[in-house]
């Protein structure tokens, strides 16, 4: 019987995740798991389910309670040999990381010309729109963008998950893997457990169409996709692409994209001063600038902090922004084509 | 009223007091020439090089330096103690240390003169490099130690650090993880008595460094870190107890810094003379000197002999750290990842084209 079909079903994204850990601790001993709650209780969100049970104490690691600790020690730990995947229970108690991170991990194989490096993976649930309470929704990508020498992986579905955490974790440099919690359970989607990665570094075409083009990633996809369903009723033909790695960006699917639409739209969650979506707009307009019949624009988090959960829904890019937005700009130079004729 | 439920001790260790004469029984093992003579020679280096280094940099041939004046017996004691297998996360006043387990007197100079491949080791390959951001090496250090332990190596980590970083979440937070995990960790403080300006007093009120260690639930033992055979001596014991799943030692090496913190600095501004001269007194070389003329039959002779021997190494090693090119610009990318993104590509040609233009290689 074909293993691959007989592995295949519907899962979560959190299930997913979880199929893919449990996949590269099972193809690799130096793999191991370290993080707050991740070994006995299998993660605030399960992630690291059955882990503990399946490859020991000394592989699952439950952790004292210090997340500058966790970064640094799975900095070591990789330095010497090991495969660590650290979990950062919430990203909004990343910060203490963040030396860490930039100072060491980012640095390593740089600063001593590849005789170390860390082949490494910080997990964080990110993002809101789950009623979380304070300081447990925001989304900061942008901060761990902007740090060389890292690597910055946003899935947007169960499938995404598995392929590239296991491209993470098989990477030989530090990879920030942000997971957007609002999609933890939101949807399932078959996902083939054939230890199959995909490829970091890479954007990927969601939907194609050639009125417009949509960049997304991680939870916003979800609307991205919806808003995109509903053009496409209102007689615009919107194609969605999938970020995934906001570092390094793959830029070539949305050049070819903006080459047929001529016109683009970034939906992020994250606030827009500074965001990803700053950096694909600078990239984009510089480099397809000839084929823009539009300005770019943003539907995003606004630039200020995320409210509380009473208030999050108006925060979040939601389908109506960003189908009134991407009508507007169809509309607006369909207009101008047609008195230029 | 409340009864004691826990009671804690700090001990300490000196074998030689600041006139070389020993005020305990040295053990046999410790007292033996060939580790005397090695001691004594790595920490006369040491201080060759330090001055060397000074002087390249008071000449713009150099950049910004710390200085290891007046530390010499904590590298040398760490260096000696320490199994090849075993790893180093420094600092970056353990120049000693690091010489000892084979980085060269090249690479050091390189590190400071502004060239990466000063910390791309040829010989002790697993050690950590120079850590510039205070105190996280202990978490790195911590981290290795876990990898010893997972995959069953029965060595162990030393991390060194000064006094200023145990005011720090990162060092408190590993040794907390090396007692919870009883880690084969061994923590040397080089307790210089100043982080920069700030002194001893204003770090912490703890009547020592290696008290920390009680919150930890580790060993931690207060040393003259001007005694050579003091810290060598904690720093076996620790190493011994770390191989032996024992778990792991702080080690508090009381000691001065002599020099500024860094050529940057000029410590006459918040630090009386009469302070430093008083500290001048309990240096580790006067005292080593003043044993092995006791004990060795040291002399004069002897001593010139050595110096000009290890001057000679110092000016070699300053020679091939002066004639080694720099490295081509692009290499600023060429290190960054195992496989280059496309966008540093097109950013390294960029680079490289520039370089081509101006006739560079």
């Amino acid at each position: 019987m074909n293993q691959a079909v007989h592995l295949s079903h519907e899962v979560t994204m959190i299930e997913a995740i979880n199929l893919a850990l449990h996949r590269a601790m099972s193809e690799h001993p130096d793999v191991v798991v370290l993080g707050e709650d991740v070994a006995v209780n299998g993660g605030v969100f399960r992630a690291t389910d059955q882990l503990r049970a399946r490859y020991g104490i000394k592989r699952v690691m439950d952790t004292p309670l210090a997340e500058t600790l966790i970064a640094g020690v799975t900095v070591g730990m990789a330095a010497q040999g090991l495969r660590p995947v650290a979990e950062i229970q919430f990203m909004g108690f990343i910060y203490a990381t963040m030396e860490q991170i930039v100072s060491h991990a980012a640095r390593l194989r740089n600063r001593t010309r590849g005789r170390l490096h860390c082949p490494m993976v910080i997990r964080a649930p990110f993002g809101g729109g789950i009623h979380a309470p304070e300081h447990h929704s925001e989304s900061t990508e942008a901060l761990f963008a902007h740090v060389p020498g890292l690597r910055v992986v946003i899935p947007s579905s169960p499938a995404r998950a598995y392929g590239l955490l296991l491209a993470a974790i098989r990477n030989n440099d530090p990879v920030i893997f942000l997971e957007p919690k609002r999609i933890y359970r939101s949807s399932k989607s078959v996902v083939v457990d054939d230890g199959k990665a995909l490829p970091l570094d890479t954007s990927f075409v969601l939907r194609r169409g050639k009125d417009i083009t949509l960049i997304s990633w991680g939870a916003s996809i979800k609307e991205t996709m919806e808003a995109a369903a509903k053009l496409g009723e209102q007689g615009v033909d919107a194609e969605v692409i999938d970020v995934a790695s906001v570092s390094p960006i793959d830029y070539q699917p949305m050049l070819e994209s903006l080459e047929k639409t001529g016109r683009c739209l970034i939906v992020h969650e994250a606030a827009r001063h500074c965001g990803v979506g700053a950096e694909i707009a600078a990239t984009l307009q510089e480099r397809a600038f000839p084929y823009l019949a539009q300005p770019i624009s943003r539907v995003t988090g606004y630039d200020t902090i995320m409210p509380y959960f009473k208030n999050e829904m108006h925060y979040l890019p939601d389908v109506n922004r960003i189908v009134e937005l991407a009508q507007g700009m169809v509309s607006a130079s369909r207009e101008v084509q047609h008195e230029t004729v | 009223m409340y009864n004691t439920t826990h009671e804690f001790s700090v001990s300490s260790l000196r074998y030689l007091d600041e006139n070389g004469v020993a005020v305990k029984s040295i053990p046999q093992e410790l007292n033996q020439s060939e580790l005397v003579m090695k001691a004594y020679e790595a920490m006369q280096l040491g201080r060759l090089v330090d001055k060397k280094a000074i002087a390249l940099q008071r000449t713009g041939k150099m950049g910004t330096y710390p200085s290891i004046l007046g530390q010499e017996a904590i590298g040398a004691a760490i260096g000696l103690a320490m199994h090849q297998e075993d790893v180093l996360a420094p600092y970056y006043r353990d120049m000693i240390a690091q010489y000892l387990r084979g980085v060269t007197l090249a690479e050091i100079l390189l590190y400071w003169g502004g060239d990466e491949r000063g910390s791309a080791y040829q010989r002790c390959k697993k050690d950590f490099p120079n850590c510039v951001p205070i105190a996280t090496q202990l978490c790195h250090a911590a981290g290795a130690a876990v990898q010893m332990k997972v995959q069953g190596v029965h060595r162990a980590t030393v991390a060194t650090c000064g006094e200023g970083a145990t005011s720090k979440g990162d060092f408190l937070e590993s040794l907390n993880l090396a007692g919870a995990w009883q880690l084969p960790l061994v923590v040397v403080v080089n307790n210089n008595q100043w982080a920069i300006s700030t002194p001893r007093s204003v770090q912490t009120s703890a009547e020592t460094i290696a008290q920390k260690a009680i919150g930890a639930g580790i060993r931690g033992i207060q040393v003259d870190g001007n005694d050579f055979f003091a810290v060598y001596d904690a720093v076996r014991t620790a190493l011994k107890r770390a191989y032996d799943g024992k778990g792991a030692t702080l080690i508090e090496a009381v000691t001065y810094r002599l020099g500024d913190h860094t050529t940057a600095d000029d410590a006459t501004r918040y630090r009386k003379s009469e302070e430093l001269q008083q500290a001048w007194d309990a240096e580790p070389l006067k005292r080593m000197r003043a044993f092995m003329d006791a004990q060795y039959d040291w002399d004069d002779d002897k001593e010139q002999a050595m110096l000009e021997a290890l001057a000679a190494k110092v000016d070699a090693a300053t020679q091939e750290y002066l004639e080694t090119p720099p490295e081509p610009p692009t290499a600023m990318f060429d290190y960054l990842f195992e496989e280059m993104p496309t966008g540093l590509q097109q950013q390294r040609a960029e680079v490289a084209i520039r370089q081509l233009a101006k006739g560079g290689v």
